[in-house]
Parts: C-alpha cells; sequence; structure tokens
C-alpha cells in the first residue's frame, strides 16, 4: 500500500528508513519511528479487532498503552506474543501482525451476531442463563471460551531468553513525559543515580505529540536534547520501551524492558524481555493522564477516537487518522486537536461542546480558524458500520442539530491521571472537581509531578517535574546546592472544564453506550448492576466485568466513576475507583519465569553414585529435589519382577543402597545430650559414646514431626539422622528452639548431609562383604553388636560405620566422605559380587520396611498421628519433658477411637490393596460409610509369598483380627481384609540381630 | 516484596527470610503444670492484630539467626529489628 493518509511533512518518523511490516497477511509499508497502530492508520486500516463479548467492529483508539481495542498477535510460532498493543508496538521490518477475537475473519465474523442479539444478553447472562441445565455447562463454557478467545500461546517452547535485572538507584523516574524528564535532569545534577523508565520506544511523552515550545525550542527538540545530556551522564540509567507495571512493598518498582529487534527472522518485534526488579531510595511518578472517553450511542465505532490520540498521529507520526472530522468535549484540550487537524489540512466539520460558553484561548482561535463550534451540544450517536460515518449532534436538551458527515470523530472528557503505581504504594487520592478526577494528595512518600499530579499545564509541569526531581535527590541525601532551573513554557489559560457523565434524559437510549469497550460493558450494564444492589464500585466491576480487561480499564474505570456517581445521585469523591492492581500492562510470562525455567527451575540433587546407576539401568523416582535410583531392572524384566529379585536378594543373600540423601546433623557441645533429650520423645544423656539410638521427634502439639536414628559419636558429639525430606525442617527447628528458647545452652549444629555419602548393606551376608571389601573395623557380633557405631576405615577411605537396619536383616550403613563415595560403592560391590551383592532401590527399601512394619513419616503420618498411633508409645520418657509432651495428655490425643497403626492382609493373597484405599467394617448400602481409616502402605511381600499393607484404623490395635473392607479406588468394589499386627516378617527381630 | 533489616547482615529481600509468627510467647517453664485450656492457648492463640506486631524471623538464606520485627501488619511497614537479647 502506498500509505494514502501519510501526511506529507512533519512527524519523527523516518521517511529514509521505510519497511514493511504484515498484517494479517497483508503488506502495511511504513517508517523507521511508525507504531503498528501509526503505521494502520497510514494506510487508512481503521478496523483492527472484533470485541470481546458482542464481536463489534473495533478501531485504534489510543495512541498508547490505555488502549482498549488495539490488542494483537505479533510474530507465529514459539516467539509469537499474544496481548500485544498495536498503539505501542514499533513497527519493523518483517513483523508479522494478526487480529485477536474473531472468526473466520475480521471483515466477516461470525460472532457478531452476538450484536444483533445484545440487548438480551446483559451483564451475568451466561452465569444467569447457562447454569441449565447444569450438565451442560462444559459444553457451553467451551463454546463461550472459543468465542472470547484473546490470541493464542506459541507452540513451541519460546527460543528467546528472559532475564532478571536487580538494580538499587536513588530516584527512579517513572515516565519520560516532560515532568519526568526534567525530574531526571534534575536529580542527575545533583549526582544522584537515577533511572529513567518510559513504556514508549522514544523518551518525550506528550512532547512529541504536540507543537508547544519548551526553552524557546520545539518541544521534541527539546526532549531529544534533554535524552543526549541524560544519556551522557554516567549515573543515569535509560530505559526505553520499559513498562513498570506494579509497585510493592518497600517500594519495589517492578519494570518490564521489551528487547526490540528488527531482525526479519524473529517475525515479532520483541525478542524477550527482561524484568528489573528496583530499589529505590525515591521515586518520581510521572505516569502522565489518560484522557477520558465519552459516552454516546455506537461510541465504539471504529474512527471514534480520542482527540489527543489524533493530535498523537498527526504531529508524531505525520498520519491523517481521518479525513474529515467532528470532536465532542467538555474541555479546551480538543481544541488543541482541531488547530493540530486544521494545520495538517484535515477538515474539521464541528466541534460539540458540552458547555455553553466556551470562551478561553484555544475555543477563541478555533472560531477564528472558521471551524464550526456547537456550544452546550452533545453527539447523540454515530452513525456508520465498520467505520464512523456522521455525528448527529443534538443540544443537551435533546433538540436537533443535525447530521455532521465525518470518518473520524475525536473525544475527549478531560484527564484522569493515571494514579496506579501511587495507588499501589497506598496513596491517598482525592477528587479534584477542577479535574472531575481523582488526584493524588500530596505529600506521600512518593513524589508525583505533571499530569499524574492533575496539573495539565505544561510550564507548571516542567516546574514541578524540576522541583519534584530535587527534592526526591535531597530526601536521597544529594542535596548539595546543585539546583537547576525549571525549562521556562508558555503559560496559557484554559477554561474550567464541565463534568459529563450522562446523557441527559433518554439520549440515545436505543443504541448501546460503552463504557468498557474492551469488555463490552455498556451504561445498560452499570444500570443492571445498581438496579440488582451491586452499588461498591468494586461489586459493579465483579458484577459486570468493568475494567476487568488486558487493558485493565485505563479508560474505563474513571469515567466509570463519574457514571456511577450520577447514577446513584452521589459524590464521585464517595464512588471512588477500582483498585489499582499490578500489572499496568501485560507482562509476558517468559518475563516473569527469567532463567527460572528448565533444569534452572528447581535444582536436581544427586548423589556421588548417580552416574553409576545409570550404567546399571536404575529407573529413577524424585523424591523432592533428589532423583534416586527406584529399582534396577535386568532385561525383560518389569518393576514387579525386579523389585521382587532386590527383595528376597536382601532377605537371602546381601543388597547394597545408596542411601546418601538421609539428613545428617551433627549436635556437638556440651550441653548436646541435654538438646537431645528436649527434642526427643526418649532419653540421650545417658547412651554411651558408640552407641545409637532410634529418636522421635515431636511439634509442640504432640504430633509426629520425623524420626530417625542418632548416634553419640563422643562425649559431646551427636549425629543425628533425618528423613531425606525432612532435611532441612528439622534442622530450622532445631536452630529456632536453640536460638529462642534456650540460648543458655551451649549446643552447635552442623548440616553434614552431603558431606557424608551413605551406602547401606543388608542381608545375612553383608558382614562378609564389609569385611571382603576391606575394613580395620572387627566386625564380630561382640565386637560391632546391633545399634553401635565404630570409626574406621572402608576399602581405604575413612568411614563411619553405623550397625543400623531398616529392613530387618543384619546391615551396616557406611558413612564415607562424598567424594570418595563412588570407589567405596564400587568396591563393594565388587566384593560382594561373588556372594551374589543385589543393588536395590527405593522400591524395594519400602517393601522390606513394610514388611518390618517401620513407618515413614509423612506415609504413615501426615501431622496428625501420636507416637502411640503408630505403636511407639514405649518411646516416650515420662521422667523428662520433650517438645509436644503435654499434647499427649490432652483430651484428643487419649481418646481411645483415634486411628491405630495395624496390618492388614487380604482374603486373596494375591489382592494388592490401593494405597489411600478407604477402611470400612462392611460395605452397606448407606453412603457415604461410615470411615474406619485409610490403607497407608501396600505391597506384595515376595519373601511371604502374599500381599501386606499398613493402615491406620480407628481403635485398630484393640481388635486386631476383625473383619474390614477396603474401598477399590476405581471400579466400586469392597475387598475383604483382617486386620493384624503390623510386622509382617520376623516379629522377634531376630535377623538383625545375628 | 518486604525489606527486613537482618540486626547481623543488613536489610535484605524477604526472599531470604523465613517467617515464624508472633513472637514473645515463651514456651512454659513447667507444662505439666498447666490446665488443657493454659496449654491450648499457648499452643493455637495467637493474636493476629492489626498495627504493630512483633514476630519472629530467621535469616534462612543469610546468617541463620533467628530475630524479631516490629511490622505493622496494616501497612506492612516494618519499624524496626531485634535480637532476643536485646528483647525483654
Amino acid at each position: 500500500m502506498s500509505q494514502p493518509f501519510r501526511l506529507n511533512r512533519g512527524g519523527r518518523i523516518d521517511r529514509h528508513a521505510p519497511l514493511q511490516f504484515t498484517f494479517d497477511g497483508r503488506p502495511i509499508d511504513a517508517y523507521n519511528g511508525d507504531t503498528v497502530a501509526s503505521g494502520l492508520l497510514a494506510n487508512g486500516v481503521t478496523l483492527v479487532g472484533r470485541s470481546f463479548k458482542y464481536h463489534r467492529p473495533r478501531g485504534i483508539v489510543s495512541a498508547g498503552a490505555e488502549d482498549p481495542n488495539a490488542f494483537v498477535q505479533l510474530g507465529h510460532g514459539a516467539r509469537t506474543l499474544p496481548n500485544r498493543l498495536a498503539t505501542v508496538t514499533p513497527a519493523t521490518p518483517g513483523l508479522k501482525v494478526r487480529h485477536v477475537n474473531a472468526w473466520p475473519s475480521l471483515e466477516y465474523d461470525v460472532m457478531s451476531a452476538f450484536g444483533l442479539v445484545a440487548p438480551f444478553i446483559p451483564a451475568g447472562f451466561y452465569y444467569k442463563t447457562l447454569m441449565w441445565p447444569r450438565r451442560f455447562w462444559p459444553l457451553y463454557e467451551h463454546f463461550l471460551r472459543h468465542a472470547a478467545g484473546l490470541g493464542h500461546a506459541p507452540d513451541a517452547p519460546d527460543p528467546d531468553r528472559y532475564d532478571h535485572v536487580h538494580a538499587h538507584c536513588d530516584v527512579l523516574v517513572v515516565g519520560a513525559g516532560p515532568a519526568g524528564l526534567a525530574a531526571a535532569h534534575a536529580a542527575a545534577h545533583t549526582g544522584a543515580r537515577v533511572i529513567l523508565a518510559d513504556e514508549q520506544a522514544e523518551p518525550g511523552g506528550i512532547l512529541l505529540s504536540t507543537c508547544e515550545h519548551v526553552d524557546d525550542q520545539p518541544g521534541p527538540n527539546w526532549a531529544d536534547a534533554t535524552v543526549a545530556k541524560l544519556s551522557a551522564a554516567p549515573n543515569v540509567t535509560l530505559l526505553p520501551n520499559t513498562t513498570a507495571f506494579g509497585l510493592y512493598e518497600s517500594n519495589l518498582v517492578l519494570l518490564a524492558e521489551r528487547l526490540i529487534t528488527d531482525q526479519p527472522d524473529h517475525a515479532g518485534s520483541e525478542h524477550g524481555a527482561r524484568i528489573w526488579r528496583v530499589l529505590p531510595k525515591q521515586i518520581v511518578l510521572a505516569t502522565g493522564a489518560h484522557e477520558r472517553p465519552l459516552l454516546f450511542g455506537n461510541n465504539d465505532r471504529p474512527g471514534v477516537m480520542l482527540a489527543g490520540a489524533i493530535s498523537t498521529y498527526v504531529n508524531r507520526y505525520a498520519v491523517a487518522p481521518g479525513s474529515r472530522a467532528v470532536l465532542f468535549t467538555n474541555n479546551d484540550s480538543a481544541y488543541r486537536t482541531a488547530l493540530d487537524l486544521t494545520d495538517a489540512g484535515i477538515p474539521v466539520a464541528a466541534i460539540a461542546d458540552v458547555r455553553s460558553d466556551p470562551d478561553g484561548d484555544l475555543p477563541s482561535e478555533a472560531r477564528a480558524q472558521g471551524i464550526p463550534v456547537y456550544p452546550g451540544a452533545v453527539v447523540r450517536h454515530a452513525h456508520g458500520g465498520r467505520r464512523v460515518a456522521a455525528a448527529e449532534l443534538c443540544s443537551l436538551d435533546g433538540d436537533p442539530l443535525g447530521t455532521v458527515e465525518c470518518d473520524l470523530l475525536g473525544v475527549s472528557g478531560g484527564f484522569a491521571p493515571a494514579l496506579h503505581l501511587h495507588a499501589q504504594a497506598r496513596g491517598p487520592s482525592q477528587w479534584d472537581p477542577t479535574l472531575a478526577a481523582f488526584a493524588p494528595k500530596p505529600g506521600h512518600g512518593i513524589h508525583p509531578a505533571g499530569a499524574v499530579a492533575g496539573e495539565l499545564e505544561l510550564a507548571a509541569t516542567l516546574r514541578q517535574g524540576t522541583q519534584a526531581g530535587a527534592t526526591a535527590a535531597a530526601a536521597a541525601g544529594y542535596s548539595n546546592g546543585n539546583e537547576v532551573e525549571a525549562p521556562g513554557a508558555n503559560d496559557s489559560t484554559q477554561a474550567p472544564i464541565q463534568p459529563y457523565w450522562l446523557p441527559p434524559g433518554n439520549l440515545a437510549r436505543a443504541k448501546p453506550q460503552f463504557v468498557d469497550l474492551h469488555e463490552d460493558v455498556t451504561l445498560d450494564d452499570l444500570r443492571l448492576s445498581l438496579r440488582e444492589g451491586y452499588e461498591s464500585i468494586e461489586h459493579v466491576k465483579r458484577y459486570t466485568t468493568l475494567g476487568m480487561g488486558p487493558d485493565q480499564g485505563k479508560l474505563a474505570n474513571p469515567l466509570a466513576t463519574g457514571v456511577i456517581a450520577q447514577l446513584l445521585g452521589r459524590d464521585p469523591a464517595s464512588v471512588g475507583t477500582p483498585r489499582h492492581r499490578p500489572a499496568y500492562s501485560p507482562v509476558s510470562l517468559g518475563a516473569i519465569a527469567g532463567r527460572h525455567i528448565g533444569p534452572l527451575a528447581d535444582p536436581v540433587r544427586v548423589t556421588p553414585m548417580q552416574e553409576w546407576h545409570q550404567v546399571a539401568g536404575a529407573r529413577f523416582e524424585n523424591v523432592g529435589q533428589w532423583r534416586r535410583a527406584w529399582y534396577y531392572p535386568q532385561p525383560g524384566e518389569s518393576m514387579h519382577d525386579a523389585v521382587a529379585r532386590e527383595c528376597l536378594a536382601v532377605r537371602r543373600r546381601v543388597g547394597i543402597l545408596d542411601y546418601s540423601t538421609l539428613g545428617k546433623i551433627e549436635v556437638t557441645g556440651p550441653d548436646a545430650g541435654e538438646f537431645l533429650d528436649r527434642v526427643y520423645t526418649n532419653a540421650w544423656k545417658r547412651l554411651r559414646p558408640g552407641r545409637c539410638r532410634y529418636g522421635l521427634m515431636l511439634g509442640e502439639d504432640g504430633m509426629i514431626f520425623d524420626d530417625g536414628v542418632t548416634a553419640r559419636l563422643d562425649d559431646q558429639r551427636y549425629l543425628m539422622f533425618t528423613s531425606t525430606a525432612n532435611a532441612a525442617p528439622v534442622l530450622a527447628w532445631l536452630e529456632q528452639w536453640l536460638q529462642t528458647e534456650w540460648p543458655d545452652l551451649r549446643v552447635y549444629l552442623t548440616s553434614v548431609s552431603e558431606h557424608w555419602s551413605n551406602i547401606a548393606l543388608a542381608g545375612p551376608r553383608s558382614r562378609d562383604v564389609l569385611a571382603a571389601a576391606g575394613t580395620d573395623i572387627r566386625l564380630a557380633r561382640q565386637d560391632f553388636p546391633f545399634m553401635t557405631f565404630r570409626e574406621g576405615h572402608v576399602a581405604g577411605v575413612p568411614a563411619r560405620v553405623f550397625r543400623i537396619s531398616f529392613s530387618g536383616e543384619l546391615s551396616y550403613e557406611i558413612n564415607v566422605p562424598a567424594d570418595r563415595a563412588r570407589h567405596v560403592w564400587e568396591a563393594l560391590v565388587d566384593a560382594g559380587r561373588p556372594l551374589g551383592i543385589t543393588p536395590y532401590g527405593t522400591e524395594t527399601m519400602h517393601v522390606l520396611r513394610a514388611e518390618k512394619g517401620f513407618i515413614i513419616v509423612g506415609q504413615e503420618t501426615d501431622g496428625s498421628v501420636t507416637p502411640n498411633d503408630v505403636g511407639l508409645g514405649r518411646l516416650i520418657s515420662r521422667r523428662k519433658d520433650f517438645l509436644g509432651k503435654r499434647s499427649l495428655s490432652r483430651p484428643d490425643s487419649v481418646r481411645p477411637d483415634r486411628k491405630q497403626l495395624v496390618g492388614l492382609l487380604t482374603d486373596d493373597p494375591a489382592q494388592v490393596l490401593p494405597e489411600g484405599g478407604h477402611v470400612v467394617d462392611a460395605p452397606g448400602p448407606r453412603r457415604p460409610l461410615p470411615m474406619r481409616g485409610h490403607v497407608t502402605s501396600s505391597y506384595f511381600s515376595p519373601v511371604l509369598g502374599r500381599s501386606i499393607a499398613l493402615a491406620m484404623v480407628a481403635g485398630g490395635r484393640a481388635t486386631l483380627g476383625e473383619r474390614l473392607h477396603v474401598a477399590t479406588l476405581h471400579d466400586d468394589r469392597w475387598l475383604p481384609v483382617r486386620s493384624c499386627n503390623p510386622v509382617f516378617y520376623d516379629p522377634q527381630g531376630a535377623r538383625q540381630h545375628v | 516484596m518486604l525489606l527486613i533489616p537482618c540486626p547481623w547482615c543488613g536489610p535484605r529481600e524477604d526472599d531470604e527470610f523465613t517467617f515464624g509468627g508472633e513472637a514473645d510467647i515463651p514456651r512454659p517453664t513447667d507444662p505439666d503444670a498447666l490446665t488443657d485450656e493454659e496449654w491450648a492457648d499457648y499452643l493455637f492463640m495467637r493474636d493476629n492484630r492489626r498495627g504493630r506486631h512483633r514476630e519472629q524471623w530467621c535469616h534462612t538464606a543469610g546468617c541463620r539467626r533467628w530475630f524479631i520485627v516490629e511490622r505493622d501488619t496494616a501497612t506492612n511497614q516494618i519499624l524496626g529489628a531485634s535480637t532476643y537479647d536485646a528483647s525483654p
């Protein structure tokens, strides 16, 4: 296309740098410096999307981040980005832009039939009507979700890289319009470290959109000169294309910096993004204001545009957004637009001004230019389908004033400060009647300047910006008298705004009047909400979805405040505005994730023997962050076969297990024994050096928190084993008590989990393997009995060997320094080969311990289980206090019908019960059946040749041998079982003592 | 984000810390002497105060020391931090 709507002169585009992008496959010619929106308008493309609910045709409304309509899809494939605004996306060569939310095409949208029935689908319609019949809701929902598509996600992993930057500065300036530039300049001049962030590609803000002068030069020139000065300053970081999207506690500000590329192969103008986490000492807010739309019939037609945006397209981009304009306003600013249009040769057919006597400088100038001004007039509704064709004017009393043909209808309802970050900083706001909008109350920590502070005059804005920059720098400790003078500009006098919210009487009732264009919320929807009693603006929001779109209601919310106030006959100050939550603009998930993806999303922990397990063909399972060998299938073996083989090898010969993941904490100091006495249920002070003991740790509520063996290494040194998952929580728990309650105890805690690898040998031949591998420790039964510990060497490596058992067999747990562990492991495997040593994984470990009725914290226990519940009441010392002891005598802890650990044997020995299966007395017709308990562990025991299960059953220990039933999870059957002692194998515990 | 002033390491992001609930709830010296109600009060009851609140924090990813922070629960403003030695 030849850019028929490109003006011949002016603008900040580079006419020597033409480029081409595509919109829905159509080539669009534009220039470097254009946005996608200005490029589309230059080529006469006005229809850019379909609305969310009614699929009405929609066009570009604004020239910034507030646009409710111009959401597009950028790029394709893995790099595609949904939900980007054409109004802030720089046009780049080869960029592929697609519309969203229309099917099959933008011009012929099947869903626009919704528009014809719009009067029948008011707010809440779906949820009120489509609830019946209820079972059809998923079907309705599927259809509705499809109908309401807002772009699509990438179809492959994003190849771009995203990063997070942590930064500190003295003064963060948000917004690089006149106030922001002046503030950054003033602050930087003091030597303060300044970050200046602006969401647009070019700094300058409103200066790039108007013809005003600063310091006797055109505004854009002053902006360029100031930016050049700031770029050269070593203490200033300039961030264009960067949106400050959220402000959090401690004044943490999150910025999303979009990295723009012109490489066509990226087929999307962004190649990744950075999230800046900035902790400034002071913040200057120069976020500007958003122009408010006005209500009239069909006020959503393409060609209806904010007056200020029209000026931006004309002055900054040299684009004529239409060929004949009508303007509708309640303040002076639209007259400036009228003059801009006239200057550019675009006729202005009428200005409808709500005010009865607009007589400021600008209206007078417009009249002098011969522009027809209609005082006391409003636009009743817009004519036209896919584009405005005419505006029907009438007086405030409803008297027709004629229909004026136009293809561009500029509206200005005044300006509402962009309070988002101010509000997120908990800054209070007040209703400012001269703006008819909320403005920040001054004096609340962060420094607003310019339009966000309610100041719409350029000269005053520049003074305010300079002042705010200097004040912020001084508050950050930079008050060295290096103050700069505020840049100068002409003051003009503006006549006051006349708030205009509702068309008077029944004007334009017949045509929809949109308050929120993105969410298709109409004036009638607001009326309905209030009629149904949802009067708080937060309720109106939830009932109608006002402001819930990706535009966050930047245009809709300030308008809704006034509309609701008038409908309720209340002061707008009392209506308020919906809460401003982050994010201000959509932020891509890739940017939020940053580098925390793939293997960096969560670290994987492996033991020194990991490679050996892999070579041996192990299957792995994740245990927290650990990757542990699960079982070692041989060729042709199923998991069941492999586990059975491993289990029998341990019971009959010898197995070897990598148990390095166990938590290990050294507890040292003169009071270590006393400390253990306080945190464990049993007694420790009299444990002799060289001996081990099993301990239970409770929370103060008396419930089991962790269990494990602790060995007394010497007089003042213990080594505590924790369960794998609880290694960090146990250390934290011990540290907390030591530091907060018992600082008098001389005890020191050191986590040695990763220093010591742990290799478990288990089975009747394990002593022979250890001897064959070579050790200076005397292994005879009387020299090294069960539940003792010896220090020495194994396979030439210094080792701590513990004769403890989690399988019920003769067993040694061999701790060696992690960097020598692989060597010792291989030495043990080599030495054991003639004895048939078998590596086994976590699944076999679980079967072996279940055969012995040993609990696993987190499997048999769930935070509501006492020691007595699992049959370990014998470990509770009566002679001392310990954490949780008092809770064990609370009435609830001694109920006889508490769930207790029992074994379950199925009538059918081949039947393995489902873990988690509910235990009931007997099946019956009454549902739900009273639940007696649940299955906690269930396996097939190869050594017993039958299934076994552990369960927590109410009052179960007193009624061992009773008939119970367990529910299957999927096919609604009841499996008959009998309860039994939970120790299925070697109940006397003889095998571990040999 | 909260900027928490660790008495040993200085101000750090809250990512590095673990919250430990209301401070100044000492463990009873003789739990056996307490009634069930008194023990339950120690165990479960917390003030959930709006406004100034003394609470325990641990610099888990730093010096691993527990200390007391005073925070306004309505504004999340941090009013100060102290060590256990300095607390009453």
